[in-house]
């Protein structure tokens, strides 16, 4: 699944996260902001990671802003901004 | 099973979500109509997806409002959630037997056994209130939407309900001719703490199973309106043994605290006694 235009998906709601998609070259570019990043950091990298891998996304510029969201949360948030972004297959 | 009081959940709102099985209800409903704007009806799909997938509601009903049949979203959301099993499904704006059929079809095509609760909204719908409620076996219970109700009827909504009078008896008449449950429309004001017990009581007086409601603050006095007291459980045990006496003595009545027990009253003794050990009440000294 190819990313072809910048797509967000969630909130800067408590418990929620905000997901912005965009294209990129080749690769996946992941910034993350979570005021539990210093706990949880490399575990919302790697379902960010596992959800785009999921999806067939191979390359996109990743932003993650975290509100303290669950994985079920982060895993929805992740998918909605891909399908969001996504190019007609 | 019981379900006193459904407690509804906006479906894009992950704080209210994830902490949906701590609030006391004993179902609730995850929104994805009236609670979730158009151009966010796939991330609300997709929550409440994960939700059903990930999280545990032990002991809490889970309930999903899809779109109504009229949109563009209802086949989306049913293909999205039905393989994670919710507890029912609720149709909005149901208003024929043919609503039912065509979401049983669809669900039937999808392999789902998932049961259905028709919410009952529109002028049309309360006139064929009956032939939804048996259009079906997947028809599970009818739920009275007054507000959208009293918008068709073309009056306003207060807090005494004279408006909807009429559809609250049909709906209970209807639902219970065909065997399912009914449920009564949430009282709106969360800050009226003692309009929601009258109304509460109300509902439970005219014959509706529980209540739905929008507010967490409305959950404790509906499951207490909707359960029984010490006295009723006291009571069924009471006619529970004068009926087996009866039984005994070769009668199909009996007399207990001079009023006579027959088969109505046991059914509604049996029907208190297995409420009360839902409940984990036990009989009193009497």
């Amino acid at each position: 699944m190819k990313i072809v235009k910048v797509a967000s998906a969630g909130t800067l709601e408590s418990s929620d996260a905000f997901v912005e998609v965009a294209p990129a070259g080749e690769g996946v570019s992941l910034e993350i902001d979570s005021v539990v990043y210093a706990q949880f950091g490399e575990a919302i990298r790697q379902t960010v990671l596992d959800v785009l891998k999921d999806c067939g996304v191979e390359a996109a510029c990743v932003r993650v802003a975290d509100r303290g969201a669950l994985e079920c949360v982060l895993r929805a948030r992740v998918e909605t901004a891909v399908l969001r972004g996504k190019g007609e297959e | 099973m019981m379900r006193r009081s459904m407690l509804f959940l906006p479906g894009n709102n992950p704080n209210m979500l994830i902490n949906g099985n701590c609030l006391g209800s004993d179902a609730v409903i995850f929104d994805l109509e009236d609670a979730v704007a158009p151009d966010q009806k796939d991330a609300a799909r997709i929550l409440v997806r994960n939700t059903l997938k990930y999280m545990d509601f032990r002991g809490c009903e889970r309930i999903v409002r899809i779109n109504s049949i009229g949109t563009p979203y209802w086949k989306e959301d049913l293909k999205a959630l039905l393989p994670y099993k919710p507890d029912l499904i609720l149709l909005p704006k149901t208003e024929c037997a043919e609503d039912i059929l065509t979401i049983d079809a669809y669900m039937t095509e999808l392999g789902s056994q998932t049961g259905v609760m028709a919410l009952i909204e529109t002028a049309l719908g309360v006139e064929n209130a009956f032939c939804i409620a048996s259009a079906s076996k997947r028809v599970k219970a009818l739920f009275l939407g007054a507000e959208d109700l009293t918008a068709d009827l073309r009056c306003k909504r207060t807090k005494e309900g004279r408006e909807i009078e009429y559809a609250r008896h049909r709906l209970v008449v209807a639902a219970r001719a065909a065997g399912v449950d009914v449920y009564d429309t949430p009282f709106t004001d969360v800050n009226d703490d003692e309009g929601i017990v009258s109304d509460a009581s109300l509902a439970k007086a005219l014959g509706f199973t529980g209540k739905a409601s929008i507010s967490p603050r409305h959950v404790e006095v509906i499951n207490a309106v909707f359960s029984p007291t010490q006295k009723d459980v006291d009571y069924a045990y009471e006619v529970m043994e004068a009926i087996a006496l009866a039984k005994e003595q070769g009668k199909g009545a009996i007399s207990l605290h001079g009023k006579m027990i027959d088969a109505p009253i046991v059914a509604r003794a049996e029907q208190t006694i297995a409420m009360a050990e839902a409940l984990g009440m036990r009989r009193g000294d009497f």
